[in-house]
């Protein structure tokens, strides 16, 4: 049985019998379809950030900078990308990491492969989509995030960019002597269930005006709409659909139900994919704080790079499913 | 005592400060909050994350947005 089924059920009785819409009713149906998706997305979203923020807990940047040290490179991409699944930094931490991990030796490549992973497989994009679309879309979407992350790094780490680096980070003394915290098990859960009231009181009010759009969507949008104006058949969506993605940035939660209903309309998974990870990847105002620590030429080279991978992933991923 | 909160001046971090600053007033300290948003002042403390609460020029709470009563504990013990 879906474990989500009393959920369903909850919102059968709201909609049809307290508030007596007919079953088969278009408002009726958007109705059900904001309680049920409102609801089940609320419970993922606090089972899951809390249960990353324990594991993060465990696995502080002071600590993981030292696994990224291997003696094959690719290896610590590889590690770096995987570290930043479950460790998405707010956009304010990006510059001390940066510098952080810069300083104690880890590769530039290696340091961009955890920059681009930590924001992109994001853990509230993870959780929306594992929510809406079910694992596999969810797994999809985290694996080509570490693939990106891995390649793109690996490419800049080649490239020898480390002369683009403004020159005064390369002049800070990083005191090394910060022994790291040991907290108790009791700290842990309870700094975990901190953040995760303030993160989900934060992010749900977005989610709500995004299930609240993708339920007209759902309701009211002809169907297949989308799968004639941006459906496989035209190569400009996935470019397109990308430069839409970029100032979305603070709504990656808001964005994603609306995008279910959009492929429900006929928008292909790929487009949708790249959609979402434009979305969280090509933030302007972490772009804004990266240019103190990058020159503009850097910042020219990786900005582009980053958005080739996305395109390429969401064109991989129509032509393949 | 020396209360510092270091970040680089997101949403975060600001509300970290505000929160200090009520919780030292709350606990009738006469020490103020200095606020420092030079980044690099965060990376010379060996930590990499922001927001930092610093007591004494020591991080005792990094990265993270805690509630008034953790920060009022954290002064209380540094106040020993």
């Amino acid at each position: 049985m879906d474990i989500f089924y009393p959920v369903q059920l909850f919102a059968d009785w709201v909609s049809y019998t307290v508030f007596s819409f007919a079953k088969n009713s278009v408002l009726g149906g958007a109705v059900n379809f904001f309680i049920f998706d409102g609801i089940k997305i609320f419970l993922l979203l606090s089972v899951i950030i809390f249960v990353v923020s324990v594991i993060r807990s465990y696995l502080p940047p002071e600590k993981t900078k030292k696994w990224l040290s291997n003696r094959f490179e690719i290896v610590s991409n590889v590690i770096a990308a995987l570290i930043g699944i479950v460790t998405p930094f707010c956009s304010c931490s990006a510059v001390p990491l940066f510098i952080g991990l810069v300083e104690s030796g880890v590769p530039l490549g290696v340091t961009f492969s955890y920059l681009i992973s930590a924001p992109m497989v994001n853990e509230v994009a993870a959780v929306m989509l594992l929510g809406l679309f079910g694992p596999t879309v969810a797994i999809l979407y985290i694996s080509s995030g570490v693939i990106i992350a891995v390649i793109v790094g690996f490419i800049l780490g080649r490239l020898k960019l480390e002369y683009l680096v403004e020159d005064y980070v390369w002049k800070i003394k990083v005191n090394n002597q910060m022994k790291v915290d040991n907290k108790t098990v009791s700290d842990r859960l309870k700094e975990s269930c901190q953040y995760t009231i303030n993160l989900v009181k934060t992010v749900f009010p977005y989610v709500l005006i995004g299930v609240a759009a993708g339920a007209l969507v759902h309701g009211y949008a002809p169907e297949n709409f989308l799968a004639r104006i941006a459906g496989k058949g035209n190569p400009l969506a996935v470019p397109l659909a990308v430069l839409i993605g970029v100032p979305l940035y603070s709504n990656a939660a808001g964005t994603i139900p609306i995008v279910k209903s959009l492929m429900e309309k006929g928008l292909p998974i790929g487009t949708a994919l790249a959609f979402m990870m434009s979305v969280t990847a090509l933030s302007f105002p972490e772009m804004i704080i990266l240019r103190k620590v990058l020159k503009p030429k850097l910042l020219a080279i990786y900005i582009p790079i980053l958005t080739l991978g996305i395109i390429f992933t969401g064109y991989l991923f129509n032509l393949v499913i | 005592m020396k209360i510092q909160v270091l970040g680089s001046g997101c949403p975060t971090c600001k509300k970290l400060h505000e929160i200090t600053v009520e919780a030292v007033k709350q606990l009738n300290l006469k020490d103020s909050v200095e606020y420092i948003t030079d980044v690099s002042k965060i990376v010379e403390m060996g930590v990499m994350s922001s927001p930092v609460l610093a007591i004494n020029g020591k991080p005792v709470m990094v990265g993270f947005l805690p509630d008034m009563e953790k920060v009022k504990d954290l002064l209380k013990e540094a106040q020993k």
